[in-house]
């Protein structure tokens, strides 16, 4: 870590770079514009936190583009346990969301296409892909990508991880942690937290090695205290859709999302979410819904579309359907309550071992069946993304007992969250007619 | 005297259908699919003008791909809701309707009432389709309406292990080389489309009784395969190739009544 190179960050980032985007966000703030071709006569206009959240992501790229050389790096899996690495000071980047803003971007085909005439097949998860050809040509939408100093990979997402890590570690030549999480069908048995908890403890003498300081756990208790509350109010908000018309759509969470997935931890994640609920608040105060002339309340299951995210948004909103719900977003809140400020590493183990990713599929079926219910909702869509392996298993069966067990119909949409040439437009329009036909 | 029309664009062909003031199927019109749909479409209304006179005030409901370009529609319907339509109408009663088109094919799951209580269309592979079929019979020179009969001929069947069409295909063409007779070749290509259509029936569940629309249902084989398979006695509407026409002819009845 050279002068030069603290100088760069601090003039690039702490002073230029932030004011920068601090003055864009008023800009956008004083005059919001509403883009181009947005079918305000269907939906809402954009949230107003759009401005903050752009800065916020903004922001977060701008740092990674300086931190080598400022701080210690680390590339994580989604479902992480980041804290650790937090309290050490790390600047954490996660390839997940890199790849989704790519997805969003329409910029993760090109990507893709660097892995696969590297070798990478198709059939690889296309996070997965996006991220090795980002790594590979080094391109990408942000500017640049830090390198890594540490890996850290926890299973409780797939198995892809563990793969697509080794790739990266043996690529930049850098140390691995991986968080192995057992498979949780009912409850998990003590033993199976205990293991979790000991692959913790073993994780910190690597990680202060590679940050070359020694982890604080007052520092960790209040990473942990803020990971906390920021999914505190990521669950206030997702409960905020139970209300009709509801105020934001999935389509919307997916958007505000990026926060509580790469940025949990922070002080300001907690203010971004406390300002979105303010928001989405305000909304319901004025009866604003996420759908002008809400009709009909779907269940999103599995990642979004990235690619297509304003498509359905309007192709369904057109119809009077808002798809006020998600089992995906639903994920970075629910385990909340798990988390315990007091207790980080034993509380971490608990909370990193019960996603729903990682439980059975009656799990899902269950949690799918409550969201109707709690959320009062019409029907499900239930995308198989060709991509996520572990999210799609066991849809058929879901989608054919919440027909035939609940009465609630639901519609299995085919499709891949990064990869547009796995999502065709006619016959998933096909296939949308017909459901929003039958819902009728 | 003709009360409502349906019009039904499909990949393969385009029909029309007129039903009376009860909902009787009346009149029908049918012409291998056109890439000018509006011509076409304007075409067959003129049929219809010539037939009953004016149109005027008739209600006309379009549906199959097509749809969207049958600009003197009053509605568009999708196929799955006007086939199930059609379908209930002719036979009156609910069950399981699989209707294999040529570009698509569904399996519609058609409640006591007539409602649409679920439905599965093929993946974006063309081998659960009519298409499967058509893109083979021209490469073994037979006839797409004798197919059915000269693969019901093959007392032994070869088994196809490809479900994709341009696979199956070069399959095809590596099993002429080796001297198998055409028979049995086109027995197992029924076979392969077949079981494609019962993994679709199954993965819906099926909900007796089974029936069947589309053009592909005038091969014999396929509905032959097709009970063999489930064990399900196969019922046919009368006019199968024009359930979608015929629903969304009913649905324009409704309109028509308000």
């Amino acid at each position: 870590m050279s002068l030069r190179d603290h100088l760069k960050y601090y003039w690039n980032v702490k002073l230029v770079g932030s004011a920068y985007l601090r003055w864009q966000r008023w800009q956008a703030e004083r005059k919001p514009r509403i883009p181009r071709n947005w079918r305000t006569d269907i939906i809402a206009p954009p949230l107003k936190i759009s401005a903050r959240t752009k800065e916020l992501i903004s922001r977060h790229y701008l740092e990674g583009r300086y931190a080598n050389g400022h701080k210690p790096v680390a590339w994580v899996t989604s479902g992480g346990p980041v804290e650790i690495l937090q309290a050490l000071g790390f600047y954490v980047l996660y390839p997940e969301n890199h790849g989704a803003l790519c997805g969003a971007r329409r910029y993760a085909l090109e990507l893709s296409e660097e892995a696969e005439n590297y070798g990478f097949s198709q059939d690889i998860c296309s996070y997965a892909r996006t991220d090795i050809g980002a790594m590979l040509s080094g391109k990408t939408p942000v500017g640049r990508l830090p390198k890594p100093d540490l890996l850290l990979a926890c299973t409780n997402i797939c198995q892809t991880v563990l793969f697509w890590y080794r790739v990266l570690a043996k690529h930049f030549n850098v140390p691995i942690i991986l968080i192995d999480t057992p498979f949780v069908y009912k409850n998990a048995p003590e033993h199976a937290i205990e293991y979790v908890k000991k692959q913790l403890e073993a994780s910190i003498p690597v990680a202060e090695r590679v940050a070359k300081k020694k982890l604080s756990f007052k520092k960790l208790k209040e990473v942990v205290r803020l990971s906390r509350e920021a999914s505190e109010l990521w669950l206030e908000i997702m409960y905020r859709g139970k209300t009709k018309p509801a105020p934001i759509s999935v389509f919307d969470q997916f958007i505000h999302m990026a926060p509580i997935v790469e940025m949990r931890g922070k002080p300001e994640t907690v203010d971004f979410y406390a300002a979105m609920l303010k928001e989405v608040d305000e909304r319901i105060k004025k009866g604003i819904g996420a759908v002008k002339n809400e009709r009909k309340r779907l269940l999103w299951d599995n990642l979004p579309i990235w690619y297509k995210l304003r498509f359905l948004a309007e192709y369904l909103g057109e119809h009077g359907i808002s798809v006020v719900a998600s089992t995906y977003t639903m994920a970075w809140g629910e385990l909340a309550p798990l988390i315990d400020p007091e207790r980080p590493i034993e509380s971490m183990a608990k909370t990193y071992i019960y996603p729903i990713l990682n439980r059975g599929t009656g799990y899902k079926l269950q949690k799918m069946r409550d969201m109707v219910d709690e959320f009062d909702l019409d029907g499900a869509i239930l995308h198989s993304d060709r991509s996520c392996k572990p999210y799609s298993i066991g849809q058929v069966d879901q989608r054919n007992r919440l027909i035939s067990e609940y009465g609630i119909p639901a519609l299995l949409l085919e499709a891949d969250h990064n990869d547009p040439r796995a999502f065709a437009d006619e016959q998933v329009k096909a296939r949308l007619d017909s459901f929003i036909e039958m819902l009728e | 005297m003709i009360k409502a029309i349906g019009i039904d664009v499909g990949s393969t062909t385009a029909k029309i259908v007129g039903v009376n003031e009860s909902g009787e199927f009346v009149w029908s019109y049918i012409e291998p699919a056109d890439p000018r749909v509006e011509d076409q479409v304007e075409r067959f209304l003129e049929k219809v003008r010539e037939m009953a006179g004016s149109i005027e005030g008739i209600p006309i409901v379009a549906t199959g791909y097509g749809r969207n370009l049958v600009h003197q529609a009053t509605k568009k319907v999708t196929e799955i809701t006007c086939h199930a339509r059609g379908v209930f109408k002719q036979l009156g009663h609910g069950g399981t309707l699989v209707d294999i088109g040529g570009q698509d094919s569904k399996v519609i799951v058609i409640g006591p009432h007539g409602e649409v209580v679920d439905f599965t269309m093929n993946d974006k592979c063309a081998a659960g389709t009519g298409r499967f079929l058509e893109n083979t019979a021209g490469r073994l020179r037979v006839k797409l309406e004798e197919m059915g009969n000269v693969a019901l001929s093959a007392p032994e069947e070869v088994k196809i292990s490809s479900t994709c069409t341009v696979f199956a295909e070069s399959e095809i063409i590596s099993m002429i080389a080796h001297g198998v007779r055409v028979e049995p070749i086109l027995k197992g290509l029924h076979r392969s489309l077949v079981k494609r259509i019962v993994a679709m029936i199954r993965s819906v569940g099926l909900v007796p009784p089974l029936m069947l629309s589309g053009g592909v249902v005038k091969n014999p084989a396929i509905r032959k395969m097709i009970e063999e398979e489930t064990g399900e006695k196969v019922i046919l509407p009368d006019h199968p190739q024009f359930m979608g026409a015929y629903g969304a002819a009913l649905i324009g009845l409704k309109l028509g009544k308000g």
